[in-house]
């Protein structure tokens, strides 16, 4: 019973419901791609460049390929990057955070020293770099966008442990004989999950916008795979034709997305400073 | 029968400001089922002398040099396997706040048998452990499945020291373990503690500032200030022929009742521990301070016997 009022709490926060809303819209579109798309992504679906229509209610391009299935197949790659960006980011940021925050002492300093220097990189361009260097492929670009969030993770989740390794039950499991591996796992990890919960959705609307840059600059999947940052670029030399619905759809879907998160992110955090009063 | 002997006990902190030394070359020797109540202002050293006696220390404080033997065994050349393995289950430790002594996330049943599974015993006997002991302090088995939250300040103590007696451990170290309670629960706190030492025959170091709690209730009083010795007697002993000026002081700030006067109290603060005064650490704040307090530490001189008084007027 506890539970199912707990989850009635964070659903009736408008944010997260918004942006829950948001965010599964596109998961489902992904997941029933085949069904959702009249057409097949990379064949011509009709002629080129036509407005949106009942046939084509968004558009096609000039290879006359359907705009709307473009997109419902491009939410797949999107979604895939930043899901393994973010869930490495979140996995490798948070470990490291709690070495560090729990051990103190010259590991600690090393590490906080790297991932600072990583953190003043602007995100943007450290990624675009990496994943030059890396070669343009979706797995690539997931490894630089996760590289690029480590930091975060890392700064927030040490910072936290600082924090809780000074309280006593801490001592008190110290004091009853625990090892250190239980003590980080089994009782600071649970007392930083909240937190990590808003950075962890907060990371992921980043995540997007960087991921439809590096696609932009045509650095994640080869054409004619539909890919939204890379359909933008490919879009922007037919918008001053006339042509507004190529740039148009893809251009909305990566902000729509981002903002998904950005919701969840933003309700999250009132609800656990609203629980904390 | 000694369980513990702490044999010339230094431990500094190496803080960023200077070197502080908690505790001074402390020795003691602690009997089965004997409570030893060491009593001292804040910054007396006691606390760390506590947590010295479980290895544990904390960053960037630093044990120097000196023996804690608990049943043989001395703690401080052990590998912090074998640490752990004996935290808990030989030496266990009893909090002051027991308000944070529990993890707030998850229920006391999870984390009792968390700590018992830790130590070997299996599942079915862990929780009929856990049951009795929380019979034995007094709490009825539903608060196994309560938050720490839903509990009382008193009744998070109990469970506290339910967990530290639960494998039986020959030492218990509280440091000051009624401080944050009132004073009803503190006494039947303290009714606990003397009813454990009984029962489980456990020797207990309770750490406290409350002289009046160590006459009422300790076997053995031992005075510490500045982390030094300054006197160390049985209570019947200490209480009728009190020899150091600063256990004399302390006494008469207890209030009394009848007493149509207010308490006397002890003119001064405890000595920055970074630069202890040269000679005798109480010298500065002694009515009867001569010359050579200043200039020379007084020695242990056994007054009579097992009374041990740190000060140059019995020298």
């Amino acid at each position: 019973m506890m539970r199912a009022q707990s989850i009635f709490t964070i659903l009736k926060n408008k944010y997260i419901s918004t942006g829950l809303i948001i965010v599964l819209v596109f998961v489902f579109m992904a997941i029933l791609a085949d069904i959702i798309s009249l057409y097949s992504p990379v064949d011509p679906a009709g002629p080129p460049l036509q407005p949106p229509s009942r046939d084509y209610f968004m558009g096609t391009d000039n290879l006359g390929r359907d705009v709307f299935s473009r997109i419902v197949y491009g939410s797949r790659i999107m979604l895939m990057i930043v899901a393994i960006a973010v869930a490495m980011s979140g996995a490798i940021g948070t470990m490291l955070g709690l070495i560090s925050g729990y051990l103190g002492g010259l590991l600690d300093r090393v590490l906080s020293f790297i991932m600072d220097s990583i953190y003043a990189f602007p995100s943007l361009i450290l990624a675009i770099s990496l994943s030059v260097a890396l070669g343009a492929s979706p797995i690539n670009a997931a490894i630089a966008i996760a590289v690029v969030y480590v930091p975060t993770y890392f700064r927030m989740v040490r910072g936290q442990v600082l924090s809780i390794k000074n309280e006593t039950y801490i001592e008190m499991a110290k004091a009853l004989g625990l090892p250190s591996i239980r003590i980080v796992l089994k009782h600071i990890l649970p007392h930083v999950t909240r937190t990590l919960m808003v950075v962890f959705s907060m990371n992921s609307a980043d995540a997007i916008l960087t991921e439809a840059a590096l696609s932009f600059m045509g650095l994640t999947v080869q054409p004619p795979t539909p890919d939204w940052g890379f359909d933008l670029y490919k879009g922007r030399g037919f918008i001053l034709l006339g042509y507004w619905w190529i740039m148009l759809f893809p251009g909305l879907s990566i902000p729509l997305l981002a903002v998904g998160f950005a919701l969840i992110s933003e309700g999250v955090s009132t609800l656990i400073t609203a629980r904390k009063r | 029968m000694e369980v513990l002997t702490v044999n010339d006990l230094w431990v500094k902190y190496y803080t960023i400001s200077g070197i502080v030394s908690a505790v001074s070359g402390v020795s003691f020797k602690l009997r089965k089922s004997e409570m030893l109540a060491i009593v001292g202002e804040s910054g007396s050293g006691k606390s760390t002398l506590g947590l010295a006696l479980l290895n544990m220390v904390p960053k960037p404080g630093r044990i120097e040099r000196g023996e804690v033997i608990l049943d043989g065994v001395n703690i401080l050349k052990s590998s912090p396997r074998e640490i752990m393995k004996i935290r808990g289950s030989r030496i266990s430790m009893v909090f002051q706040d027991p308000f944070t002594t529990l993890d707030p996330l998850r229920k006391i049943v999870d984390q009792f048998e968390e700590f018992l599974i830790e130590h070997g015993v299996d599942k079915t006997r862990a929780r009929s452990i856990i049951k009795e002991y929380l019979e034995a302090v007094g709490l009825p088995e539903r608060v196994m499945y309560s938050y720490p939250h839903q509990l009382s300040g008193g009744q998070k103590q109990r469970v506290s020291i339910a967990m530290a007696i639960a494998l039986n451990p020959q030492v218990v170290v509280a440091d000051e373990p009624t401080t944050a309670l009132d004073v009803i629960v503190q006494k039947q706190i303290m009714d606990l503690v003397d009813s454990i030492k009984e029962k489980y025959k456990s020797s207990i170091v309770l750490i406290t500032h409350d002289l009046a709690l160590a006459l009422e209730r300790a076997d053995t009083v031992m005075v510490m200030y500045g982390g030094n010795i300054m006197e160390y007697a049985g209570k019947t002993e200490l209480y009728g022929n009190m020899k150091h000026p600063y256990t004399r002081g302390l006494f008469e700030a207890l209030p009394r009742i009848l007493q149509k006067t207010l308490p006397k109290s002890l003119p001064g603060n405890p000595p920055d521990l970074r630069y202890p005064p040269p000679g005798c650490v109480f010298h500065p704040r002694c009515e009867f301070a001569m010359e050579k307090c200043k200039s020379e530490k007084p020695p242990l001189i056994e007054v009579s016997k097992d009374h041990i008084v740190a000060c140059h007027l019995y020298g």
